[in-house]
């Protein structure tokens, strides 16, 4: 999808503009960070099992070259295909071709990141390729036009009576002309006219949450079985995921699995777990004819050996993005691209630019809450900080801070010249600020006066001062 | 003031305060509640004075040349002492957690920078974790409400040693808020940077803190208290900020961050 993340502001005025989007954020806000907070209070080696998690990651990613060879050499051994797509335009043309080589004249998709990372569907639909989204949030999105707003939640940004209007709006042409109220009654709806889409696909294209070199298995948790329909009707399946997606075997899958559902939404584990392992065998009942992975870096491999390498443990729970109060105030859209939340905020500036996501890591008070629940303990404020610190390198740092900063620096490297300042300033504060206690309004502070009073100095001097007196 | 065991074996007599540049501009009197505290507690305390900021501003806005500059000059001003006390867990969590990661390519300071943090302490946690004060004898009439400060609360585990201490306070009551460890929007820079977000932020901080009823906010970082104090005065609430020393070492009668002299 076309990036926005350099209008974040802008994003942001209207995200905090929006009602529906309010009314939203704030179910969202308590639930999430409740349910996995019960999780993983019920699991006592909860910790623990972060820590080994984690430790699964890094060895991954130390030794990823050979995971993922494994990996193809078992796919192939299963009869299955193996694609390497270097960029973005290598998976689109793979996955296209994949598609014309059957006449696809639909795909069913079941919810992928990295399918949207890669503006797959604008692809398919310009070579009169419809793809279907077949999660129920995808679908809804699709059918408003809209990217999703949460990685694991993607219409998370809409009201009930929003999806009703827009059921509504695409149902009623197949006969669905009432408007629905019930959240239950909107599912059945749902279900029922994708039900005929899933029959009709010629490929099913899914992501993937792990990829086990072992066994050459792709993993997938959903808790509407849609994956499982996307991957068993169709003649042809497609595996999209990206390269870091990789682990070394199905114990490894099985203390990652404990952690993302939990972390993700609470569960103990997601309604369903499915292995795909090849195409259909001689003796299996049904399963795709054919069976292909694609494996996109699109800039992964050149993160591997630096300092923001952390950020590919991410196995894509958004825990960060549930916990975190930036996100929790604009939602996911104002990110401006796929991935939002904490984990965007590192990831986007890698895959999009960090001139064009410049806003991205800055825009974090660094409260820590994302890190303290991130299951694979991605030290996300300090990859955010290391973003800065390329900024800063890049003379990227907005002109009135870096100017701010050096005349704030030249002082606070001169604690004679430091003390004479301070002591001034907080003379004046304190006089103007007397009467009342605190300014309404302040020059060259109106980011702080817009919306709140700025507290005036205590008066008789600063510390340092009065201390000197008292030791005098 | 009474206290009781466990104690770490060897007790840290020489204390340096680390008075941190808002309290030095904005509200010296969270640093001479530093000081009663740390005093009644047994420790000599001393204010080294070349000591400037931390270097967070600079830190978090990716000037890592001129943190590397400020950080050396910290650890410079702070050498010699038993422990380096600051009244705020945002810049104590700065020298005991990020110093040592400044100076990578610098054994020598480096090896400073990790003695420094090893004897580099928030106000409250050293009290409580390290001297063992369990009574500090102090009396607050009111109910209080306390926001965990982020880099405190996450990054040294300051949570229980502030609520232990104000049980010891007399004629104070502690009403929780619902969500008392989620940022209230300060962020350093970050609230000017983003005001709409930050405002967005501190906005429903508020409205917890309205909600427990208390008439008095307290928290160990000053910065978050001029936020909130900020707001809570701008939306006309007349719940009273504090910080959370201050209540502590019995100078609760002063005027609240953000009003006026009285008389």
């Amino acid at each position: 999808m076309e990036s926005t993340a350099h209008a974040f502001k802008e994003n942001v005025g209207h995200a905090l503009a929006d009602p529906n989007l309010q009314d939203s954020l704030a179910k969202l806000k308590v639930g999430f960070s409740e349910r996995r907070r019960q999780a993983a209070e019920r699991l006592p080696e909860f910790e623990a099992l972060r820590d080994r998690a984690r430790d699964i990651k890094n060895h991954t990613l130390a030794h990823l070259d050979f995971y993922l060879e494994e990996f193809e050499r078992k796919v192939i051994g299963l009869g299955g295909h193996v694609h390497w797509a270097p960029t973005a335009a290598d998976a689109r043309r793979i996955i296209a071709e994949l598609c014309q080589s059957v006449n696809a004249r639909t795909v069913a998709k079941s919810k992928s990141m990295v399918a949207e990372e890669i503006a797959l569907n604008e692809h398919l639909e310009a070579l009169g390729i419809a793809p279907i989204e077949t999660d129920l949030g995808e679908y809804i999105i699709q059918l408003r036009h809209e990217p999703p707003s949460h990685i694991i939640a993607p219409a998370v940004h809409l009201t009930k009576d929003q999806v009703a209007d827009t059921f509504l709006e695409h149902h009623a042409k197949l006969g669905f002309d009432k408007r629905l109220t019930e959240r239950n009654d909107l599912v059945a709806e749902a279900r029922y006219v994708l039900r005929q889409k899933f029959l009709d696909a010629d490929v099913g294209l899914t992501g993937a949450n792990f990829l086990v070199a072992e066994t050459g298995s792709s993993m997938l948790v959903t808790n509407e079985g849609n994956a499982d329909l996307s991957n068993t009707l169709p003649r042809m399946h497609i595996v999209l995921a990206s390269i870091e997606k990789v682990i070394p075997t199905l114990e490894d899958a099985a203390v990652l699995l404990r952690v993302l559902a939990r972390s993700a939404t609470g569960q103990e584990s997601s309604a369903y777990t499915t292995l795909n392992t090849g195409p259909k065998r001689h003796e299996d009942l049904d399963g795709p004819e054919q069976y292909h992975v694609v494996l996109l870096d699109n800039g992964r491999s050149s993160v591997l050996g630096t300092e923001m390498q952390d950020i590919l443990r991410c196995i894509r729970c958004g825990a960060c993005m549930n916990h975190c109060p930036v996100y929790g105030a604009v939602g996911g859209h104002a990110y401006g691209w796929v991935y939002p939340g904490p984990m965007g905020a590192v990831l986007t500036p890698q895959l999009v630019g960090v001139e064009e996501a410049s806003n991205l890591p800055n825009a974090s008070t660094f409260c820590g809450r994302c890190e303290s629940v991130c299951p694979v303990r991605i030290p996300l404020p300090k990859l955010m900080r290391h973003w800065r610190e390329r900024e800063f390198e890049k003379h990227l740092t907005p002109k009135a801070v870096r100017q701010g900063l050096a005349m704030w620096s030249f002082a606070a490297r001169r604690p004679a010249l430091y003390r004479r300042l301070t002591a001034m300033a907080n003379r004046v504060l304190a006089l103007f600020g007397r009467a009342d206690g605190r300014y309404r309004t302040l020059p060259l502070a109106g980011g702080w006066t817009r919306f709140r009073d700025f507290p005036a100095p205590q008066p008789g001097g600063t510390f340092h001062a009065r201390w000197a007196k008292r030791k005098a | 003031m009474s206290t009781s065991s466990p104690r770490p074996p060897v007790r840290p007599r020489r204390v340096a305060l680390f008075v941190t540049c808002l309290v030095d501009l904005f509200r010296p009197s969270v640093g001479f509640a530093a000081v009663k505290l740390l005093e009644d507690a047994g420790c000599t305390v001393e204010v080294p004075p070349l000591q400037v900021c931390c270097g967070q501003p600079a830190y978090n806005t990716g000037d890592r040349t001129t943190t590397r500059a400020i950080a050396a000059q910290v650890i410079d001003a702070f050498e010699g002492y038993d422990a380096v006390v600051a009244p705020s867990g945002s810049c104590g969590g700065m020298l005991s957690h990020h110093y040592p990661g400044l100076f990578d390519d610098d054994p020598a300071l480096k090896a400073r920078a990790e003695n420094l943090a090893g004897r580099s302490y928030e106000l409250i946690a050293f009290l409580v974790d390290v001297l063992g004060v369990r009574d500090v004898g102090a009396r607050y009439q009111g109910s209080v409400t306390y926001h965990d400060s982020c880099s405190g609360l996450r990054e040294l585990g300051v949570k229980a040693q502030p609520r232990n201490l104000l049980g010891s306070v007399q004629g104070l009551e502690l009403r929780e808020m619902k969500t008392p460890e989620v940022c209230c929007g300060f962020g350093g820079t970050f609230c000017v940077k983003y005001p709409e977000i930050s405002n967005a932020m501190v906005g429903e901080k508020s409205a917890d803190i309205a909600a427990t009823g208390a008439d008095t906010l307290l928290a160990g970082d000053l910065g978050c208290l001029m936020n909130m104090a900020g707001k809570l005065q701008r939306e006309g609430s007349a719940v009273r900020v504090r910080h959370v020393a201050e209540v502590l070492a019995g100078m609760g009668d002063l005027p609240a961050i953000g009003e006026p002299e009285r008389g």
